[in-house]
């Protein structure tokens, strides 16, 4: 291992040279553009080998790592925002596919506004096309998340690609102490890349992709189904592996201050950290609150986000995105895994820090105490932090 | 904050507002006694911060130019670049350290 | 913790000055952290960037709003500019200009100077229209903060700097003698 100070772009570039990727097609976007280049500049200094591929458009990124994956070569790619939009159809073929291709994203506010700065909403808006999906803290975490993508997307039981988010610019341009681990304890974690499924090779020639009729159809996407299932207990084992070889822990759902408390937070990202001091000040003030943070979001881990939070009085979930016409994802999904179950704890919605806007310890104190007016009486059950709402009832009128 | 449906803008001419001379370190002042008059500078100035103006009033390189129009750098939005001092055939463009 | 925020102009190297900081902070045990005013990059637009440094793990993850240090690049930006806004009581401003600590007048922080610009310009660093101060400015940081050591400064200037590492640590050791502190 070496300690390195790295931009979260940069980590997940070393993770593709220590994983020992052997394709990187990819197109620059920002706040992603470090992560081609740092790959670009660790392969022709020779410390990294593998097929750069430029190509003219995100779409034709993942294109290129769609073919590649489908030779059997490790491939990962990054992009953000309007280039992971560009990607929509073409992320339902990787997954179609069962192509296990790994692709770092610098989570980034959607246009319009024109904005480069972080905000979910890319990813999430992706959280159906068959993709797993793990989001990062920090650098560290960017790293080790990605490798653990592989080793999770790679497994024989899943055969799916994987996206691992990290914040536009709070991670991504954020320069922080990271561990890179060595590339012989990473192949002793992830294995050498080799064909675990059929690829295309000329001496045994296969199609790939194929037309299916309807009475075939519904078959292939309940085994997506299953496999996606499959990979709840394999994210587990890879957790545990990880653990083992690195040192350094991870769940896809995590407590803090949880034990005793009456309201949880829950946090998904870069602002975990942030929250997590929030918590501290409020123990100080004897409040008993406690913080879940979320590794990953596909799949959903509905089972454990409801063991963790279920004898919460209120549970205050922290989206940095919005589904306009319901309410942010990780808390219509929170819902809806309360869903046949009695008892269950008042679930509040808080969205935040979109388009960038920056999110302080006290916009998380902000969020406590508007969740502890909802013990004693009825409260928004949407609510947006640190918004000018009067500036939008001038143009809107009243909600 | 005033915020608008869509994000349209409907005031035009609002980057003018932007006064862009405050990003200066160094500053190009015109030595009008070498200016040839050739407008090179007008035409390089990526900006634009150089305006054409009325040559009559202004030192004079040769005679017989006395009738062209000069180059007047507007501070205002001059970036301080230097690409106008760099392209300069005579020479006739200082670059001077500003503290302001 | 101890939060820096350096103010520069887009092309001076604030960003890098400031993960500089935090990598020679790092050398000498602590957790640290860096970042750019999050936006688009023009030269010779005002740019800020960040460092933070603790001997524990820095969890949080935003903007820095009261810092215990200001380092001013440019001083040509401090016209338009409050470089002090949240800058707490007792904090230092560290500037790059030619005039005296007494020639500011800020009773509510330690102010010290240094020629940056004629330091960078004597060892060759960036051209002279727009001389790179950003390694000469930390010796100035180190010698009025003294939390992060000069021949840290120095070695964190040798291992990243992509060109003229030498030129770069020895300006940044100049600068150190040549600071004037205004207290």
């Amino acid at each position: 291992m070496v300690m390195m100070m790295l931009k979260g772009n940069e980590a997940t570039a070393y993770a593709a040279k220590v994983a020992k990727v052997q394709v990187i097609p990819a197109y620059p976007i920002t706040p992603s553009t470090l992560f081609p280049e740092k790959v670009s500049e660790l392969i022709s200094n020779g410390e990294m080998k593998a097929e750069f591929i430029p190509v003219e458009s995100e779409h034709s990124a993942l294109s290129a790592a769609i073919g590649a994956a489908a030779t059997g070569a490790r491939t990962m790619t990054a992009t953000a925002s309007q280039g992971l939009a560009l990607m929509h159809e073409v992320l339902f073929i990787a997954s179609g596919m069962r192509l296990p291709i790994v692709m770092a994203i610098g989570n980034r506010a959607l246009s319009a506004p024109v904005n480069i700065w972080a905000e979910q909403q890319d990813t999430i808006a992706q959280r159906d096309s068959g993709w797993l999906q793990f989001y990062a803290e920090n650098n560290q975490e960017a790293l080790d998340l990605s490798l653990i993508a592989f080793r999770v997307a790679e497994d024989k039981r899943v055969l799916l690609p994987a996206m691992m988010g990290m914040d536009a610019f709070v991670l991504t341009h954020t320069m922080e102490p990271v561990d890179v681990p060595d590339e012989s304890l990473v192949e002793k974690y992830l294995g050498p890349p080799e064909q675990k499924y059929p690829t295309l090779n000329p001496s045994q020639p296969s199609t790939f992709g194929a037309f299916v009729f309807p009475e075939h159809y519904m078959e292939f996407r309940y085994s997506q189904f299953v496999a996606m299932e499959h990979s709840k207990k394999v994210i587990d084992e890879a957790f545990e592996e990880f653990k083992n070889i690195f040192g350094r822990e991870y769940r896809k759902v995590s407590g803090f201050m949880n034990e005793d408390a009456d309201i949880l937070l829950i946090s998904m990202g870069s602002m975990t950290g942030t929250a997590r001091e929030a918590i501290r000040k409020l123990r100080e003030k004897g409040e008993k609150v406690g913080l879940i943070k979320l590794s990953v979001f596909r799949p959903f881990p509905k089972e454990e986000l409801v063991e963790i939070t279920k004898n919460a009085r209120i549970v205050a979930v922290v989206d940095r995105n919005i589904s306009i016409g319901f309410a942010g994802a990780i808390f219509t999904e929170l819902v809806a895994s309360y869903n046949n179950i009695e008892k269950k704890p008042k679930i509040l919605n808080f969205i935040l820090g979109l388009g960038g806007r920056d999110i302080r310890v006290e916009d998380y104190i902000e969020i406590y105490n508007r969740a502890k007016e909802a013990e004693n009486r009825g409260v928004k059950e949407i609510q947006w932090i640190n918004v000018d709402e009067d500036a939008v009832y001038e143009v809107e009128g009243p909600l | 904050m005033k915020i608008t449906r869509g994000v349209v803008i409907t005031e035009p001419g609002s980057t003018a507002l932007e006064e862009t001379g405050s990003w200066r370190t160094f500053k190009p002042v015109i030595k009008y006694e070498k200016c040839i008059r050739c407008m090179i500078c007008w035409n390089y100035c990526p900006e634009p911060a150089i305006e054409k103006q009325p040559g009559e009033n202004y030192p004079v390189a040769n005679p017989k130019l006395v009738k062209m129009e000069i180059p007047v750098i507007n501070y205002r939005y001059c970036k301080g670049c230097g690409i106008c001092v760099n392209e300069c055939p005579t020479k006739a463009i200082d670059f001077v350290r500003e503290e302001k | 913790m101890f939060e820096i925020r350096f103010h520069g102009r887009g092309g001076q190297g604030a960003v890098t000055a400031a993960n500089i900081l935090a990598t020679a902070a790092f050398y000498e045990g602590n957790d640290v952290q860096s970042f750019p005013f999050f936006g688009v990059e023009r030269r010779g637009a005002p740019v800020e960037a960040y460092t933070r440094i603790d001997n524990k793990k820095i969890d949080i993850k935003m903007y820095i709003y009261n810092p215990d240090a200001v380092v001013v690049l440019d001083t040509s930006l401090m016209k338009d500019l409050d470089v002090t806004r949240g800058l707490k009581k007792g904090g230092y401003l560290i500037l790059n200009t030619q005039k005296k600590p007494s020639d500011f007048n800020y009773k509510d922080f330690k102010v010290a100077v240094v020629d940056a610009t004629e330091v960078a310009v004597e060892f060759g660093l960036g051209s002279k229209s727009s001389p790179i101060v950003n390694t000469a400015i930390l010796g100035a940081y180190s010698k009025a903060v003294g939390n992060v050591k000069i021949d840290s400064i120095s070695k964190a200037i040798r291992d990243s700097a992509p060109a003229k590492a030498e030129e770069n640590a020895n300006a940044a050791y100049e600068s150190y003698k040549r600071t004037v502190l205004g207290w």
